[in-house]
């Protein structure tokens, strides 16, 4: 663990957003299997921490944007799973009206300013919301999270160089999990890490740890921080574990399954609860309670969402045009 | 009335726009510095270069710049310089822009505007010469804007940067610069109101953008053969006035639709078809196409010449229509 570990009540925030992430993805692998959620569903079961530790730090007027292993960054801004649930399972009370489904999830109510299904897609959109910010005069940030499977598209190249040159408020945050959808990182490219892609352009980077939700929180911080007070852009690569396939239902055969005491040690959630308990951060009734409250919420989550009718036959054709 | 240019009015309308709302602002290459066509000159000075932003040669990412501006609140106007480079841009446009809305159930709306321009007859070869915009007419979410004149072109440009949604401006490069009368105010043309320029009972013709110019002068030839030809511009593609069309047609029972794209899988086609659907019962002959034939366009003068429909194949069309 890092030194600037979470400590009291943070401890228990982070906690329980990653606890809510992992039940309520854990709960969308089976409706995924039962045919009750729908498209590609990409999950991001070992990740919780970077969007506890990223996320949980912004404020509704930022803009976050994620790519198609968005629901983890949706539920730490902020927006409420039973609205998510409903649109994985494309009902009218979805956040999107079912109409975005899983790779495409929105709630800008809480700062989360879309998700999309093309890998690295909307990079270049959080620097635009960054402008829009800087011509405004807000202290907004804006935030892109994406995986390294981003960083060899000509858009994530463009974007670099742009946010740069322009200094925009902008921190771009990477999950390395090592894997570009099916393939390791070494079939995509000869640069290991992330941060060595831009070194050239002079972005402040750091790479951190991104199952140590503490070291995490205390880069991101430093990052937001600076970016609030006008500097920028900064990247933030957060080594990760995907401890699923790409999506739902894709063979797995291509990387070979964790030893039980390595996903241990690479699980954000159990290394914070052993940590915790260890430095007196958390008690064992604020673990259990964690866990309890995260399975009770997306039970009523999956409640409402069964309960919400489809959208009626006129949403496709009325959303076209704003 | 006063003397202006397509490209002036262009310029002037986007001075007004950023005079009227500071939310309004002008990206793309070189436009601090007027663009190759001068579309841009000016603003700079007036307006400050954090609001007429030169950027990279990274058309993908200036796109993504301008949608995630436009989702934030303001109201970018990108210039793509030549169209032919829009297809660099193209998964920003079709992917983002084009279904923000829709995707976020209404949440998001992306208040932009693409002005780019296309068009050959300038030796530009056939990377900076194309006619494109069947391509982004046919994804939905997108508006498709090609003004054929100056007042036109003003008055589009404000109802677009004006516009909740994403509206590519499609301007022609062959017209920038030739002389228009145009009134001294500069009204806001609706997006989706076709404009009919000659009224006539023998045919119809439907043009755009420099097609425009093209029917109205084979208009003058056959109405000197003693046929009278109704021209109407669309001025948009998309939302497209296809009941103007269809008013017209049904009192010619003739139609001809041109434009400077490729004649296959063209504008014309859809027109075509859709007019055949709504007045089969009164059209007295098939629906006449004229449009560029099947090949990239090809730079040596007399081959380009040969490449470009113009006036003559609209009377050549036209008179196919009456069996002559």
């Amino acid at each position: 663990m890092s030194e600037g570990a979470p400590e009291g009540a943070s401890a228990v925030e982070l906690l329980r957003t990653m606890r809510r992430i992992r039940a309520f993805e854990e709960r969308v692998g089976v409706l995924k299997r039962a045919d009750e959620v729908y498209g590609l569903i990409h999950i991001s079961i070992g990740g919780e921490g970077v969007a506890a530790a990223v996320c949980g730090a912004l404020r509704n007027d930022d803009a976050l944007y994620s790519g198609h292993r968005a629901h983890g960054h949706a539920i730490a801004m902020g927006a409420p799973t039973d609205r998510l649930m409903a649109e994985l399972m494309g009902r009218a009370d979805g956040v999107c009206q079912g109409l975005g489904g899983s790779m495409h999830l929105v709630d800008t109510a809480h700062g989360l300013m879309g998700a999309t299904g093309v890998v690295g897609g909307n990079i270049p959109l959080a620097l635009g919301s960054a402008l829009a910010a800087r011509l405004n005069g807000s202290d907004a940030v804006a935030v892109v999270i994406f995986g390294d499977g981003a960083v060899q598209a000509g858009h994530f190249n463009e974007s670099v160089n742009l946010a740069s040159l322009w200094r925009l408020p902008v921190i771009l945050v990477c999950e390395n999990n090592g894997f570009a959808e099916f393939t390791p990182r070494s079939a995509h490219t000869n640069v290991e890490r992330v941060s060595d892609v831009v070194a050239p352009y002079e972005l402040e980077s750091a790479t951190v740890d991104g199952s140590d939700v503490g070291a995490v929180r205390d880069a991101f911080a430093g990052f937001l921080g600076a970016a609030r007070a006008g500097g920028g852009p900064f990247l933030l690569e957060c080594l990760t574990h995907r401890l699923r396939g790409h999506y739902e239902g894709d063979a797995v055969q291509y990387r070979e399954a964790l030893a039980a005491e390595e996903w241990q040690a690479r699980d954000p959630i159990a290394r914070l609860e052993r940590l915790g308990v260890e430095r007196g951060w958390l008690s064992t009734a604020e673990i259990e309670e964690a866990q309890r409250a995260a399975l009770e919420e997306v039970e009523a989550a999956v409640e409402f969402a069964r309960a919400s009718p489809w959208p009626d036959a006129g949403s496709t054709e009325r959303l076209t045009y704003a | 009335m006063s003397t202006t240019t397509y490209v002036k009015a262009i310029n002037a309308a986007l001075a007004d726009a950023m005079r009227a709302d500071p939310r309004v602002f002008v990206m793309g290459e070189d436009v601090a510095e007027g663009g190759p066509y001068t579309a841009t000159a000016g603003l700079a000075e007036e307006f400050g270069t954090e609001r007429v932003r030169n950027t990279p040669i990274s058309e993908s990412a200036i796109c993504g710049v301008a949608i995630g501006a436009a989702q934030s609140g303001l109201r970018p106007v990108l210039e793509i310089m030549f169209i032919d480079f829009i297809t660099l841009a193209l998964d920003q446009l079709v992917n983002q822009a084009a279904k923000a809305h829709a995707m976020s159930g209404g949440q998001l709306s992306v208040p932009l505007v693409l002005r780019t321009q296309g068009g050959a007859g300038q030796r530009g070869g056939a990377q900076h010469s194309q006619s494109l915009e069947a391509w982004l007419a046919h994804v939905p979410g997108l508006k498709v804007v090609m003004p054929a004149s100056a007042a036109d072109a003003a008055g589009l440009l404000a109802s677009a940067i004006a516009d909740e949604g994403p509206v590519v401006f499609v301007e022609n490069k062959a017209l920038y610069f030739r002389r228009e009368e145009v009134p001294d105010e500069r009204p806001p043309v609706p997006i989706g109101v076709a404009r009919t320029l000659r009224q006539g009972g023998d045919v119809t013709i439907v043009a755009t953008s420099r097609m425009v110019g093209e029917a109205l002068a084979a208009a003058e030839e056959l109405a000197a053969a003693g046929i009278a030809a109704e021209v109407i511009d669309p001025r948009t593609l998309v939302p497209l006035d296809l009941d103007a069309i269809v008013a017209s047609t049904k009192r010619t029972g003739r139609l001809v639709v041109a434009h400077e794209a490729v004649r296959f899988c063209g504008v014309g086609a859809e027109i075509a078809a859709s007019v055949a659907a709504a007045a089969f019962d009164y059209l007295d002959a098939p629906v006449e196409r004229v449009g560029a034939p099947f090949a990239p366009i090809p730079l040596s003068p007399p081959l380009e010449d040969a490449y470009l429909p113009g006036a003559a194949d609209v009377v050549a069309a036209a008179l196919a229509t009456l069996g002559r």
